[in-house]
């Protein structure tokens, strides 16, 4: 310390070595998200794998079932979600994976910030990263499938809506798998049923949006299943990555 | 009694295979679950036997420190 | 109170007092599902719209309705191991899970039959088998976990988190997907609800219901007991205890 200030006795200077800095929590968050984010987007092939996914999966239910318009226009908002659900779920195991690999993660545990708020942050980088493209690429995917005009503004709100959410049920099983050797297999078992409800709500949305019906109710749902999975989900993480690191 | 003769009660008005389905698989998994149960017990008593046997007899004329060998005992 | 919670949580006193209420259990089971099944196979009236296909609901009700409460109690022993490390609480836990997704497939199944005379088809996606298909991918899910991890106190704590999890969301599944199935299928002939049952038929599902519980309970005893064996083999008391015990 300076020599100007009034000298420290031995308990405050004790004191002020373990004072966080201020605002620990939010310095903490930045500095996490913009971690991930740069980490993320070094690694370009992580974020386009899930699209091209996304892509590949649409392009093969024309060729299984049939190239029929109409045929494709009744079944395409399931498709599109199904679909879009699968690259979000193929997109997990990355998502603890390499920090979990460097050691990383065990230093996340260590710090004094609340592990749930990292996790959450953690998390917010994912879905930046694969929800919100994939539901950007969705309309131009639901041309392909002559989805009915008036839906594609649905078809992308609702799916960055619920791909917030599966995202945040998604990391609950990343967080319990990665410390497993061969957890992909397992993740989407134990992960898939849980993203049920908002499969059904979101592709209920377009739905509706294509016969016409309000969508507001269906995407007021999606929203209060986010809303629920934001309550839980963090803390489920944030236990979860304790269960897989301290072994 | 809703049936009068016994023929009836198998034939349950055409719904015999259905409903004798059900209960069978039902009461073949019950009888399976308590069967399983009562082996799995009997193996573990058994194994544990056999092991403090075995003990027992590697232990020998030392039967003063086979006493003691009884691992720690706390029970949470 | 603490002081009794605790003792339970103790290994050696809950073998002890399992021991003397198991056989209670186990009677009061064997008691209600022989009266159980012998009136409503033989003596509850034919239903006016099914016929005799309805006495399937003796075995598939109480199946769903103990799938679900085993799920539930599953979770609750997941979080009372987690919240006071109570290692009898994770024991039962691993127990229950086998016998609920075992519960869950005989509700599938019987549901499923009871589609052929009802409804033409051996599958119909009608709400509740299609709840009851997601909860037994639940229960996989969990047993798979806990198979998964190469540490016993790693898988207890993960499959606790899991059946966390999944017991918050199995109301918003079900919920979700009967609107779900109300939206695609209005107006549907729905197999168990109905306004009124008369006395001599529900009397006999309410005693098989019964009965399905003390199973479940005594059952859950009886495998605890014995993976309290495999677990502490190495105490004392196990080892005295197996060398009286035959």
């Amino acid at each position: 310390m300076a020599g100007t200030e009034t000298p420290m006795t031995d308990t405050e200077a004790a004191m002020a070595l373990h004072r966080e800095p201020h605002g620990g929590l939010v310095v903490a968050l930045r500095a996490t998200l913009k971690r991930d984010l740069l980490l993320l987007l070094r690694r370009r092939s992580e974020v386009l794998n899930p699209l091209v996914f996304f892509a590949l999966v649409i392009t093969l239910f024309p060729i299984g079932i049939s190239p029929d318009p109409e045929l494709l226009a009744t079944i395409a908002p399931g498709l599109l979600w199904v679909a879009a659900l699968l690259a979000a779920l193929l997109s997990l195991d990355t998502l603890f994976r390499g920090d979990y690999d460097d050691g990383s993660l065990e230093q996340l545990l260590l710090t004094p910030q609340p592990l749930a708020a990292l996790g959450l942050a953690k998390v917010a980088v994912h879905w930046l990263l694969t929800g919100l493209p994939l539901a950007l690429m969705a309309p131009v995917l639901g041309i392909m499938l002559s989805l009915p005009a008036g839906s594609y503004g649905v078809l992308a709100l609702s799916l960055a809506l619920g791909t917030a959410s599966l995202s945040l049920i998604g990391a609950i099983g990343a967080a319990l798998t990665v410390g497993l050797a061969r957890g992909g297999v397992l993740l989407s078992l134990l992960v898939l049923p849980l993203y049920i409800p908002v499969l059904i709500f979101g592709a209920g949305a377009v739905q509706a949006a294509i016969l016409g019906d309000g969508v507001a109710a269906h995407l007021a749902i999606l929203g209060a299943l986010l809303a629920v999975t934001l309550m839980f989900a963090p803390w489920a993480i944030a236990a979860s990555l304790r269960i897989s690191i301290n072994g | 009694m809703a049936f009068a003769t016994f023929s009836e009660f198998l034939a349950m008005g055409g719904h015999g295979p259905y409903v004798w389905a059900s209960w069978a698989v039902t009461a073949a998994l019950l009888g399976g679950i308590v069967l399983h149960a009562r082996s799995e017990r009997r193996h573990l008593l058994r194994h544990l036997q056999r092991r403090a046997r075995r003990e027992r007899r590697l232990a020998g004329g030392q039967a003063t420190v086979s006493h003691q060998r009884g691992g720690h005992n706390d029970d949470t | 109170m603490w002081a009794f919670i605790h003792k339970l949580g103790s290994p050696k006193w809950f073998y002890a007092i399992s021991a003397r209420l198991q056989p209670w259990f186990w009677a009061a089971a064997a008691l209600l599902l022989l009266v159980g099944s012998v009136w409503g196979l033989a003596f509850a009236p034919a239903d006016y719209q099914q016929g005799n296909s309805f006495r399937i609901i003796y075995v598939h009700v109480p199946a769903a309705f103990l799938a679900q409460s085993i799920f539930v109690s599953m979770a609750l022993a997941g979080l009372v191991f987690m919240v006071w490390k109570i290692k009898v609480a994770d024991m039962a836990a691993a127990m229950m899970a086998p016998l609920g997704a075992a519960m869950t497939f005989i509700a599938l199944f019987s549901g499923a039959v009871w589609g052929v005379p009802t409804w033409g088809t051996w599958w119909m996606w009608d709400a509740r088998l299609t709840s009851m298909l997601i909860l037994l991918f639940l229960y996989f899910g969990v047993i798979a976990l806990r198979g998964a991890f190469a540490s016993r106190d790693s898988a207890s704590r993960a499959a606790s988190v899991l059946a966390m999890v999944g017991v918050i969301n199995i109301p918003i599944i079900k919920y979700s997907v009967d609107w779900w199935y109300t939206l695609h299928q209005p107006a549907t002939f729905t197999v168990t609800s109905r306004p009124t049952m008369p006395v001599e038929m529900w009397l006999p599902l309410l005693i098989m219901v019964l009965g399905f519980y003390s199973f479940f309970i005594a059952l859950t005893l009886m495998r605890t007991r014995s993976e309290i064996l495999r677990r502490e083999s190495t105490k004392r008391w196990v080892r005295d205890l197996a060398a009286e015990e035959r």
